[in-house]
C-alpha cells in the first residue's frame, strides 16, 4: 500500500509546524500531528506570551518611572487580571496564525495523541477515536516540559511551574523562584515589577549561569538594586506547602540551612523531554535520559525517522527547534530525490540566546571563560551603556556589550549583552558570526547614528584597543 | 545577451579537463538541467549540465580536445527571444578558426582576443568567508585548491582547516609523473594514451611509494564465525532485498577497529598530526577506466545493511565513472581486497593522505590448529600498510588485533 503522506511531523510547536511548512513548500505531501494547540507550548503557553506579560510589567516600570522624562502620572497601579487577559489573547491570535498556516500549505492537521508504531506507521488517538497514517518519514519534535523537583511537584495552587505562573489568579506577596535560567529569571522579574516580593534561589555561584560571568555579576546587581533578594550556591532542601502559604528550607553557601515564608513558589529548574510513551523504544530509538540522539541533520538512527528540538540536545530554544525543523525538512526532501536543495549542518555553536528580564540579556558562542577553556587567546572588549548617546536619551544608561576574539585569527567567538533592547541586537553579531566574521568586517561595518547598536561596533573596537566614545 | 558556457571546475583540483563528448549541437535548444557534455576530470567522467535555458549558438571547442583550461569559454547560448544567428562577433571568429585548426591550443588561443588585459573569468572569483580568507592566508594555504562545503560552494573556516598547507593547485593536478624513457626493442606494441584517470593513479601511487615509509603487518584471521553470521543475516533481510558481501562486514569491521585504536586513524600533515574522530573507509573499486575508492563515511556508526546497499550505489557508478568528487575523496582508511582473485595475501600502497590501508585476500579452507589440534578451517591473511611517520608499529599491531577480533566475534559488528 502507498504511504499516506510523505512526512509526519509529530508536535506542532515552532519546531514541528515550521518542519511542517518547509516540507510543504518542498512539495512533500505533509501531515501535522498535535495533542493540545497548533503552536506548542512556545506560543501558546511560552516564549510568546510571557513576552505579552513581560511587556506589561515594563509598561508599568516606565510609568512608575515618568517623573524622569517629564511625565506625570498619578494613580499607577497594575489590573493583574487584564494583563493575564492581554496575555491570552496574544497567544490566541498567534494560534489562529498557525492554523491559518497550515491550511494556507495544505498541511492535514490530525488533533490527537500520536504514538509510533513501527517505520513509517503512526497512531493517533483522538476524541473521534484511533486512525493509524503512513509517512515515508516520521519527524519527532514533541517538545519538553518543565522539570518536577521531586520533594515539591508542582500543584498548581501554592507550587507553580512556567505554566501556572503565566495565568496568576492573584499577585503572589513573597514569591520564592528556584533556578534562575531564562524562565526563572524573567519570571522572577516580572512579578518583581508588578509588586511581588520575590526571591530567587540558584545552585550556581551566579545567576544565568550559561551567560559570560560578566553578565551574571551584572544583572544580580540589578536586580537586587530593583529589590529582589537573591541567593547563589544555595539550594532549596525541602518545601511544606500549608493553606496560608509555603515553608521553604534553603541551604545557603554557608551551608547553614534556613527557613523561609512564602506565598507561592515558580520551579524552573530546567525541562524533561517529551519522549516517553510514543513509541520510541519499540523502534529502538537511541535516547539518553530521554534526549533522542540526532546527527547535524536530525536523523536518528532509525531511517525514516527524525527528531528536532527539545527532544534533541540542546539549547532547549524555539529558534534552535524551527532550524532543525527547516534542516530535517529539506534533508528529507533530498533523500526523497529533490536534488535542488541543500540543507546545512546546524551549527550549534550560532545559536543566540534571549532572555526578557529587565534589564535584557542576550548573548551568542562562547563566553570569554569557555573561549580560554577552549585553548584560545582571547580578546574581549566592552562598552557601556553609559558611552552611547541613544541609551541615555532613551534614559536606559545601564548595560554593557561584550564582545570575544580568538586573538590568532579574529574570529569572532562571542557575544554577550545586558541592557535595555539588546536581544533585538545581537542578531547583528548572529549573522556575522554565521558568515564568519572577523574583527575587520565589523570594524569595516558602518553604525547608523543614534542607535544603540553604535555599542556593538564599539565593542569590537575596544577589543582592539580602539574604542572612540570611552 | 548571449551566454556565455564555460569549461566548469567539476572538482576542487581540477585546472583543465578532457572535454570527452557534445550531447547537444548547434542549433540544440537546452533548458535547465539538460545534460549538455561529457567532461572527463582527472578523475572520472562527469555530466555537465545546463544552467540556463537557449539556444546553442556556437561550440567553441570541439569533443575530444583534451587540457581544456577551466573558465574556457566551450560553447554559446542565446536566450529566449534573442537572434540565435547573432554570435557575439569576436568570441566565435577568434576561437572557432582556433579550435578547428588545432583543437589542443584552444586553452591557449582563448584570451588572445582581449586587446587590453586578460579578462578574468567570474568563475575565477574565489568564494570564502572573511574568516577562511585570513586562516588561509596564516595557513599558507591557496584557496583555490579548496573546496567550499557552504552555500553555494563557499569556503569557510572548516574547509581551510581540513587543508594541507601550501596545497598549490598547479601541484596537484599538473605534475606528470617523470617516468624514463622507454627504450624500443623492437617488440610489437600499441601505444594508449594514459587517460586523466590513469595519470593521477601514477602520480599518487608514486608519491605514496617514495615519500611514505610503509611498515606492513600481516595476521591471519579466522573467517567461519563471520560466514556464518553473513548466512542468518543473509536470509533474514531477504525480504528486504539486502544481501550482504563479505566485504561488506569487513568495512565495518576496519571502521570499528579504527574507532577502537583511534592511533591508527589519523593523517601525517606535516607539523600535525591529525586524528580523525570518524572512520570513512575508502574502499577500492576497479572501474574500466582505472582504479577509483568511492568512501563510506561514518562506517562504524552504519549498520551493515546500510553499508552494503551504499556500497552497491557507489560501486555501481565507479563502473559508469559518474562518482562525484564528494564520493571519491577524503576518507581516513582504505580497505583492498582481492580475494576475489583467489589471492592469498599482498601488500597495498597507502592512499595519502590516509595513513592506512587493509589489504585483504581470499577465504579459503586451511588446515589450522583450534585448541591444539588440527583441524580446518576458513582463514584469510590480511596485511596492514601503515604511514610509519604517523603510527608505531605496536598501534599498528593493535589495530590489525582489532580487526582479527571483530571478524572472529562478529557479533560485535551488528551490534
Amino acid at each position: 500500500m502507498a504511504d499516506q503522506y510523505d512526512v509526519i511531523v509529530l508536535g506542532s510547536g515552532p519546531g514541528g509546524y515550521v518542519a511542517a511548512i518547509r516540507c510543504a513548500q518542498l512539495g512533500l505531501k505533509t501531515a501535522i500531528v498535535e495533542r493540545e494547540n497548533l503552536g506548542g507550548i512556545c506560543l501558546n503557553w511560552g516564549c510568546i506570551p510571557t513576552k505579552a506579560l513581560l511587556r506589561s510589567a515594563e509598561v508599568l516600570h516606565n510609568m512608575k518611572h515618568a517623573a524622569a522624562y517629564g511625565l506625570a502620572a498619578d494613580n499607577i497601579r497594575a489590573d493583574l487580571d487584564a494583563v493575564v487577559k492581554r496575555s491570552r489573547g496574544v497567544a490566541k491570535q498567534l494560534n489562529q496564525g498557525v492554523t491559518h498556516l497550515m491550511k494556507k500549505n495544505k498541511i492535514a492537521v490530525h488533533m490527537g495523541t500520536g504514538v509510533l508504531k513501527g517505520a513509517g506507521k503512526l497512531e493517533v488517538t483522538g476524541e473521534k477515536g484511533s486512525e493509524t497514517l503512513s509517512a515515508r518519514h516520521i519527524i519527532v519534535a514533541t517538545g519538553a516540559r518543565a522539570r518536577d523537583l521531586p520533594f515539591a511537584p508542582a500543584d498548581g495552587k501554592r507550587v507553580w511551574t512556567y505554566r501556572h505562573a503565566m495565568v496568576p489568579q492573584e499577585l503572589p506577596s513573597k514569591l520564592l523562584v528556584i533556578g534562575s535560567g531564562a524562565i526563572g529569571i524573567e519570571f522572577a522579574s516580572f512579578y518583581n515589577d508588578m509588586g511581588s516580593e520575590v526571591t530567587v534561589v540558584e545552585m550556581m555561584d551566579r545567576i544565568v549561569p550559561v551567560e559570560d560571568a560578566d553578565v551574571s555579576a551584572f544583572l544580580e546587581k540589578a536586580l537586587v538594586k530593583q529589590g529582589m533578594t537573591i541567593l547563589t550556591g544555595a539550594g532549596v532542601e525541602k518545601i511544606e506547602v500549608g493553606p496560608a502559604g509555603v515553608k521553604a528550607a534553603i541551604k545557603g553557601k554557608d551551608g547553614k540551612v534556613v527557613s523561609g515564608d512564602f506565598s507561592h513558589v515558580i520551579v524552573a529548574v530546567g525541562i524533561v523531554p517529551n519522549t516517553e510513551n510514543i513509541g520510541l523504544e519499540a523502534l529502538g530509538i537511541k535516547a539518553e535520559r530521554g534526549i533522542i540522539a540526532i546527527d547535524d541533520y536530525g536523523r536518528t538512527n532509525v531511517p525514516g525517522v527524525w527528531a528536532i528540538g527539545d527532544v534533541t540536545p540542546g539549547p532547549w530554544l524555539a529558534h534552535k527547534a524551527s532550524h532543525e525543523g527547516v534542516i530535517a525538512a529539506e534533508s528529507i526532501a533530498r533523500e526523497l530525490g529533490n536534488k535542488e536543495v541543500h540543507p546545512h549542518a546546524m551549527d550549534r555553536r550560532n545559536i543566540p540566546g534571549c532572555t526578557y528580564c529587565h534589564p535584557q540579556v542576550a548573548s551568542v558562542g562562547l563566553t570569554e571563560a569557555k573561549a580560554r577553556e577552549a585553548g584560545y587567546t582571547v580578546k574581549a572588549g566592552t562598552f557601556p551603556f553609559i558611552g552611547n548617546g541613544k541609551a541615555i536619551a532613551l534614559g536606559e544608561p545601564e548595560g554593557f556589550v561584550k564582545t570575544v576574539f580568538d586573538a590568532k585569527t579574529g574570529e569572532l567567538l562571542g557575544a554577550h549583552m545586558v541592557g535595555a533592547e539588546v536581544t533585538e541586537l545581537i542578531q547583528g553579531y548572529v549573522v556575522g558570526k554565521t558568515l564568519e566574521t572577523t574583527e575587520a568586517e565589523l570594524m569595516a561595518t558602518v553604525f547608523p547614528h543614534p542607535t544603540l547598536s553604535e555599542m556593538m561596533h564599539e565593542s569590537v573596537l575596544a577589543a582592539y584597543g580602539r574604542a572612540l566614545h570611552i | 545577451m548571449p551566454i556565455e558556457i564555460k569549461m566548469p571546475a567539476l572538482s576542487p583540483t581540477m585546472e583543465e579537463g578532457t572535454l570527452a563528448k557534445w550531447l547537444v549541437k548547434e542549433g540544440d535548444t537546452v533548458s535547465s538541467g539538460d545534460i549538455m557534455a561529457e567532461i572527463e576530470t582527472d578523475k572520472a567522467t562527469m555530466e555537465f549540465e545546463a544552467v540556463d535555458e537557449g539556444t546553442i549558438v556556437s561550440i567553441s571547442v570541439p569533443e575530444g580536445t583534451e587540457g581544456v583550461k577551466v573558465g574556457t569559454v566551450i560553447a554559446v547560448l542565446a536566450g529566449e527571444g534573442e537572434d540565435a544567428s547573432a554570435k557575439p562577433a569576436a568570441k566565435a571568429s577568434a576561437a572557432k578558426p582556433a579550435a578547428a585548426a588545432a583543437p589542443v591550443a584552444v586553452a591557449a588561443a582563448a584570451p588572445a582576443p582581449a586587446p587590453v588585459v586578460a579578462p578574468v573569468a567570474k568563475g575565477d572569483r574565489v568564494i570564502a568567508s572573511p574568516l577562511a580568507k585570513r586562516i588561509a592566508e596564516q595557513k599558507g594555504v591557496d584557496l583555490k585548491a579548496v573546496k567550499g562545503s557552504g552555500p553555494g560552494g563557499r569556503i569557510v573556516k572548516a574547509d581551510v582547516e581540513a587543508a594541507q598547507p601550501g596545497a598549490a593547485p598547479a601541484a596537484a593536478p599538473a605534475a606528470p609523473v617523470v617516468a624514463a624513457p622507454v627504450p624500443d626493442f623492437g617488440i610489437p606494441y600499441e601505444a594508449e594514451k594514459l587517460n586523466n584517470v590513469r595519470k593521477t593513479i601514477a602520480r599518487r601511487l608514486t608519491e605514496a611509494k617514495q615519500t611514505i615509509p610503509h611498515i606492513y603487518l600481516t595476521v591471519d584471521v579466522r573467517l567461519d564465525a563471520l560466514l556464518k553470521l553473513r548466512g542468518e543475516l543473509n536470509k533474514a533481510l531477504e525480504p528486504d532485498g539486502v544481501k550482504l558481501s563479505v566485504n561488506d562486514l569487513l568495512i565495518k569491521a576496519l571502521a570499528k577497529a579504527l574507532i577502537r585504536v583511534p592511533k591508527c586513524n589519523v593523517s601525517f600533515a606535516g607539523d600535525e598530526l591529525r586524528k580523525y574522530s570518524r572512520a570513512d573507509i575508502s574502499v577500492a573499486v576497479a572501474a574500466p577506466s582505472g582504479l577509483i575508492t568511492p568512501i563510506i563515511t561514518d562506517a562504524a556508526a552504519k549498520g551493515v545493511a546500510q553499508i552494503s546497499t551504499e556500497m552497491k550505489a557507489l560501486a555501481d557508478k565507479a563502473r559508469e565513472g559518474k562518482l562525484m568528487p564528494h564520493e571519491y575523496q577524503g576518507g581516513t582508511a582504505s580497505l583492498s581486497n582481492l580475494g576475489m582473485f583467489g589471492i592469498k595475501q599482498f601488500d597495498a600502497v597507502i592512499n595519502p593522505p590516509q595513513a592506512m590501508i587493509m589489504a585483504v585476500g581470499a577465504g579459503e579452507q586451511r588446515p589450522y590448529v583450534v585448541d591444539g589440534a588440527l583441524s580446518v578451517a576458513s582463514v584469510m591473511s590480511a596485511t596492514g600498510s601503515f604511514d610509519h611517520r604517523a603510527i608505531d608499529g605496536a598501534d599498528g599491531a593493535q589495530l590489525m588485533q582489532a580487526f582479527k577480533d571483530l571478524i572472529e566475534n562478529p557479533l560485535g559488528l551488528v551490534a
